[in-house]
């Protein structure tokens, strides 16, 4: 399946969770957060949401601001 | 010297922010440092507490390991202050803070910026003050970047934001406070702290902010363009309280003429 991927096309296996999606991008135990479709995915619900064929999906962190 | 020494000065009462009491009334951002151990060695200097951050995407399939700002600037130790610089929008800014609150483990104290276009980076106050209204009902504790406005601050008191946080200067133009006049009438009309956000460009200028009576300063380019930035940190805390003290002691009244110090009786010439 093709998803959005901070704004790239990924091509992922079927069926992927959040959390598998996480672990593929190497960034498990990482602080981050996690948006699908413009809704957060609390940490709690990462092991349980799986992703679907053109899902935008958004893995942001903290960086230095103002 | 040792008379001097042994006077106690009255304490100052602790910045009071969402329930939580700061000794340091100065807040710092954690941008355009050159890496992050200057970052972290700037924020030390300065003092302070409460430290802000950007939330923007993670670098895919960039070396994973790379060092995270959050490593350097520990949660347990400071307030992290997550902002929403760069949205141009009520909907971007409310998105940013949600997915703040997510990154920082329900933490719900944010800085909202909503600007207004990219010369001036000047607040959008009519988009700040509808994605304030939605983040308030949503639970979130709001520490607002705004226009020098006097009603418009007070609007967003009255509204639920903690702080309200009117610019002095344009962000990063590092210009000083540009209206004196209406920082002034913020803080006094203010029931909620009142912290100049934006345009301090030198130790002066955040002295200045806090001769004024605001309750606090926060800045960031000041301290990481300066030529020495841990220097800088360190002149900026300095300044903040000797401002803060200052503004405490209460000013002398300003005269047009001269009046000597020196007592006229007793001359003999």
């Amino acid at each position: 399946m093709q998803i959005q991927l901070n704004g790239d096309a990924v091509e992922l296996p079927d069926a992927m969770t959040v959390a598998d999606l996480i672990a593929h991008l190497e960034l498990t135990g990482k602080r981050l957060a996690v948006e699908v479709n413009e809704d957060i995915v609390p940490r709690s619900q990462h092991p349980e949401l799986t992703l679907n064929e053109g899902d935008r999906v958004e893995v942001v962190h903290a960086i230095g601001g103002g | 010297m040792t008379e001097t020494a042994q006077i106690q000065l009255p304490e100052d009462k602790p910045l009071e922010l969402a329930g939580r009491t700061y000794q340091s009334r100065l807040l710092v951002g954690t941008g355009q440092y050159s890496d992050l151990m200057e970052t972290g060695h700037a924020i030390e200097a300065s003092g302070a507490e409460i430290v802000t951050v950007a939330v923007r995407r993670t670098n895919i399939g960039q070396n994973p390991d790379e060092p995270n700002l959050l490593d350097v600037v520990n949660p347990d130790t400071y307030t992290i202050l997550p902002n929403t610089a760069g949205c141009y929008t009520a909907k971007d800014a409310v998105r940013t803070c949600k997915l703040a609150r997510e990154l920082l483990d329900g933490h719900d104290l944010v800085k909202l910026e909503v600007l207004g276009d990219q010369k001036t980076l000047y607040p959008n106050m009519p988009e700040t003050l509808v994605a304030a209204e939605e983040l308030i009902k949503d639970g979130f504790k709001v520490m607002v970047y705004c226009s020098d406005d006097p009603l418009l601050a007070l609007r967003l008191e009255e509204m639920g934001c903690i702080a309200v946080m009117p610019l002095g200067a344009p962000i990063g133009s590092g210009l000083g406070i540009q209206n004196r006049y209406n920082i002034r009438l913020i803080v006094e009309n203010a029931n909620v702290p009142v912290l100049v956000d934006a345009g301090v460009g030198t130790a002066s200028d955040a002295a200045i902010a806090m001769e004024l009576g605001c309750d606090g300063v926060l800045m960031n380019t000041a301290i990481a363009k300066a030529g020495d930035p841990i220097k800088m940190a360190h002149a900026m805390r300095l300044a903040i309280e000797a401002g803060r003290e200052s503004y405490l002691a209460g000013r002398m009244p300003k005269k047009l003429y001269a009046s000597a110090s020196s007592p006229i009786d007793g001359t003999f010439f």
